[in-house]
């Protein structure tokens, strides 16, 4: 059965395609954009300086942690306007863990992967004009950039022992309550109120988009798996982040307004504000990991010049890592005090998670298998991104065990196994895309010796700093702590050293840009050759202002896992 | 039980860029472990600097603490050296994860460079158009769930080690967390309470102590016994950790956490506060100073704490009589620093 477009609703006006390329003023096209490929590329800028503040706080921090001993927070504390004195500059230190941490986590990350990839490729993918509420659109892009306003506003007013929010990216009541007096933990949780609302408004948009606007023949099983990977991602973010919204909105009444939510001495509870956090925040860590293994089927596929392998079972797994990341929460929380049988069941429940991640590895690598494997830019950040995030992924599983993780919980062991997954697998993941798809956004060729030469120094980079941490765990050393025992000295140095490496190889990341925008090579529509399947290889590079003015019929025979088929030298499926 | 060499080996092997900075490590591992093994004597408490914090009672000097045993080792690798059952129990389920890490991790990567390699598009420039194969997908989904469940049975039943109720007749000892430092409350021998603050790094060299771990006052356990650890806070959360005796329980304030808690060999062992709780997070460590029975109880009495009777066995009597009884000639001094009842 060829699908028609008369059982599709689109909009039938398509008197002035002429007027395609007819792009808005500056003001006009970037303050008030409504269209998803300029918004889109509004949240990669975002991200990218998000991320540039954010990574320039970690090597603050990687800078004091290399030796032992207090050597540069006095000055940090004077520099922000606190005092330097000791407490003070021993508070600098949390407000710097907590703003790495919320900046990546919301300001980088998110952004980066759900506002800038999914709004970019996800209504190219599947046909569509553009997004389903382009207005909202342009709003949950402000809220967010508002929200970072806030979050970066909260660092100079007063928070307690000195300027800035010095809770954690956690808030963990009731340190971010009694424990924190002046307005800068209240800014902070605006900021993620903001930030938060942005990002439900966009999961509005892009659930009714990939739901209403797929082109006719474009059904939910032959979606790409990228559109997949955001369908997914969005339905989290619908549903953590009301939870989160919640408990912060309590944070803000036990500060402000005399309840005491949290607050045992008025009939509160402490460990309530945990449980809620983390009901969001688990299913936050799949929220930036998801939309990454839908990039990296996306990658895998193309450079292996074959069909992703598993594709049912690819989207589905993603379902169930979802679906089960609802329900694994207080692995957050071994250490709180919990029950027996709430311990074994969270142990239990959280292992499960590695069947669906095993799944997705297995299939990207049997994708792989039988391929002819072109080692473009794109490839080789995604397979760095599957070994890296196998290590994170398995000391996943031995945190897990509630037992075991006694010893480990809040160490450094945790530090490294968050950042595997997040620092290799998520950012892995977010270059494979940026490389997959610049010359697709900006018509210009990037270099593959630059990226190639990134991509070596950043693999280099991130592994010694953050493999050592693994050694600095198990040795007991705790997280969110500026000193330390000499006996951490040793991985500690190492660490710090990664760590310039690591932003040594950014160096040709900013050189790659000017590079392509100054003297790179105009890209053809598909420079990636016949791997690249999806739709966004139908169009232009850049595509045109709008596109998809007729819209493309996904023919019943161009199944997507089957997708190379009809050019060629391949035999039947 | 001395798996440790074994362990080694798995880490260093595991991760290929750590063969290179790993080996001086694990000689330096190597040369604490046999100095440690010297010195298990606990009678070493002999002349530390002697800044005597009891009242005035010659019967406690604070113990001076072996090199390696109870804190962290220079560029260790590994978990501390565990001091109680649970402990080592944990521990050897640590080291099957590890071989189960390593061996998933090696086994993809393996994986990975032979697809890169024998399918790179050189060797092989017509791409198969397989997309589908049952049996193997079933085989990737039930050898890890198969894997799995054969971690949650051990991990289970640490778990359930992990929770056994204290017997009724141990001693109970309360851990409270304030910003910044811990106080212990013995609410057994007296209900006094001590306040442990952190030692700044030039005491706790001249006291041959770790800075950043050491501390003014410890929190005195007798050996060998379980005792009932009750964790709260007074005012944020804390979290009361010894690493070496695989204990971690948050310290919530309206909240009293409870957990059998035991150390097997007389000895002090490091641990920090972990869980962020203000400026001064890192500045609250504890050190947990476990003494033989009559020690203990001599260096209750040196607080002016109380002693139950029958100490003999080890075991005090009902803990809600403890307060009432007096010291009744317990013979209090008996500084039998070289008895050592250590088992294990």
């Amino acid at each position: 059965m060829a699908t028609t477009a008369d059982n599709f609703q689109a909009h039938a006006d398509h008197a002035h395609d002429d007027h395609a390329d007819h792009k808005p003023g500056f003001f006009a096209r970037w303050f008030m954009s409504t269209n998803h490929k300029d918004i889109g590329t509004l949240y990669l800028i975002f991200a990218i300086i998000a991320g540039i503040i954010g990574g320039a706080i970690s090597g603050i921090m990687r800078m004091e942690l290399a030796e032992p001993g207090i050597q540069y927070l006095q000055f940090w504390a004077e520099f922000m306007g606190g005092t330097p004195d000791f407490d003070t500059s021993l508070h600098m230190w949390n407000v710097f863990i907590t703003a790495h941490g919320l900046i990546m986590v919301f300001f980088m990350v998110m952004p980066a992967m759900i506002g800038g990839f999914g709004n970019w490729f996800v209504p190219l993918m599947i046909g569509a004009p553009d997004m389903a509420f382009p207005r909202m659109n342009n709003i949950s892009f402000w809220l967010t950039v508002a929200g970072f306003v806030s979050l970066l506003f909260s660092l100079f007013v007063p928070g307690g022992t000195g300027p800035g929010a010095g809770t954690g990216w956690t808030v963990y009541a009731p340190l971010s309550t009694s424990g924190s007096t002046g307005p800068a933990v209240d800014f902070a949780i605006f900021s993620l109120h903001l930030a938060g609302a942005g990002s439900i408004l966009g999961a509005t948009n892009f659930i009714t988009t990939i739901f209403n606007m797929r082109a006719p023949g474009m059904t939910l099983h032959k979606m790409p798996l990228f559109v997949w990977s955001v369908l997914v991602t969005a339905f989290l973010l619908l549903l953590a982040l009301p939870v989160l919204a919640a408990a912060i909105t309590m944070l803000i009444t036990d500060r402000n307004f005399g309840t005491t939510f949290f607050d045992a001495s008025g009939g509160g509870d402490p460990i309530l504000y945990q449980h809620l956090f983390w009901f969001f925040g688990h299913p936050e860590v799949y929220i930036m990991i998801l939309p990454g293994f839908g990039m990296i089927s996306q990658i895998v596929a193309t450079f292996s010049r074959k069909p992703v392998f598993g594709y049912l079972g690819m989207a589905y797994a993603m379902v169930a890592i979802g679906v089960v990341g609802f329900i694994v929460w207080a692995h957050h929380m071994y250490t709180v005090g919990l029950d027996v049988n709430t311990k074994m069941y969270f142990t239990a429940a959280t292992m499960v998670i590695a069947v669906p991640t095993g799944v997705k590895i297995f299939s990207w690598i049997a994708t792989m298998w039988g391929g002819s494997i072109e080692y473009k830019s794109p490839m080789v950040w995604a397979i760095g991104m599957i070994f890296l995030f196998t290590v994170g992924g398995v000391t996943g599983v031995y945190l897990a065990n509630g037992g075991v993780d006694d010893v480990v919980h809040d160490t450094y062991f945790v530090v490294a196994h968050f950042h595997y997954v997040l620092s290799m697998g998520a950012v892995f993941s977010m270059f494979a895309g940026f490389y997959y798809w610049f010359p697709k956004m900006s018509g210009r060729m990037h270099s593959e010796l630059l990226s190639h030469i990134h991509f070596w120094l950043f693999f280099i980079g991130v592994n010694v700093i953050f493999f050592p941490q693994h050694f600095l765990g198990l040795q007991g050393m705790p997280r969110r702590y500026p000193d330390y025992a000499d006996a951490y000295t040793y991985w500690n140095e190492i660490s710090s050293f990664g760590y310039h490496i690591m932003a040594f190889s950014m160096v040709f990341f900013f050189i790659n840009l000017i590079y392509a925008f100054t003297a790179g090579k105009k890209a053809p529509d598909n420079y990636w050759g016949e791997g690249a399947t999806t739709l966004e290889w139908s169009l232009s590079s850049p595509p045109p202002f709008h596109q998809f003015s007729e819209l493309p019929v996904i023919e019943d025979h161009h199944d997507y896992h089957d997708h190379i088929g009809d050019k060629g030298n391949a035999t039947a499926h | 039980m001395k798996t440790l060499g074994f362990h080694r080996i798995v880490a260093s092997l595991a991760l290929a860029f750590s063969l290179v900075v790993g080996t001086p490590a694990a000689m330096a591992q190597e040369a604490t472990e046999a100095a440690q093994l010297e010195s298990v004597d606990p009678a070493v408490a002999a002349d530390a600097s002697s800044e005597d914090v009891g009242a005035g009672s010659s019967a406690y000097t604070p113990m001076k603490p072996t090199e390696g045993v109870g804190m962290p080792i220079p560029a260790g690798l590994d978990i501390q050296d565990q001091y109680n059952e649970t402990g080592e129990f944990a521990y050897g389920l640590h080291i099957g994860l590890v071989w189960v890490m390593a061996i998933i991790s090696a086994f993809v990567l393996a994986l990975l460079l032979y697809t890169m390699i024998r399918f790179r598009k050189k060797a092989n420039p017509v791409p198969s158009r397989t997309s589908h194969n049952t049996l193997i997908e079933v085989i990737w989904t039930v050898v890890p769930a198969l894997i799995l469940l054969g971690i949650a049975i051990p991990s289970i039943s640490l778990i359930a080690k992990q929770y056994e109720t204290p017997p009724k007749d141990a001693i109970t000892i309360k851990a409270i967390g304030y910003q910044w430092y811990w106080g212990y409350a013995y609410p057994d021998n007296g209900d006094f309470e001590i306040v442990s603050n952190m030692l700044d790094e030039e005491e706790a060299e001249a006291r041959g102590e770790p800075h950043q771990l050491a501390v003014d006052n410890r929190m005195v356990v007798p050996v060998g016994v379980p005792i009932r650890l009750q964790v709260t806070a007074a005012d944020v959360i804390h979290s009361f950790a010894v690493p070496s005796l695989w204990f971690k329980l948050d310290a919530v304030p309206g909240r009293l956490n409870e957990k059998l808690f035991q150390v097997d060999k007389p000895g002090v062992y490091y641990g920090q506060c972990s869980e962020l709780c203000g400026a001064r997070h890192g500045y609250m460590p504890i050190a947990v100073e476990a003494l033989p029975m009559d020690q203990y109880n001599a260096w209750v009495l040196a607080q002016g704490g109380t002693v139950a009777g029958e100490e003999e066995v080890g075991m005090e009597a009902d803990p809600s009589a403890a307060p009432l009884q007096e010291p009744e000639s317990s013979e209090p001094g008996a500084p039998g620093a070289g008895a050592a009842p250590t088992e294990a």
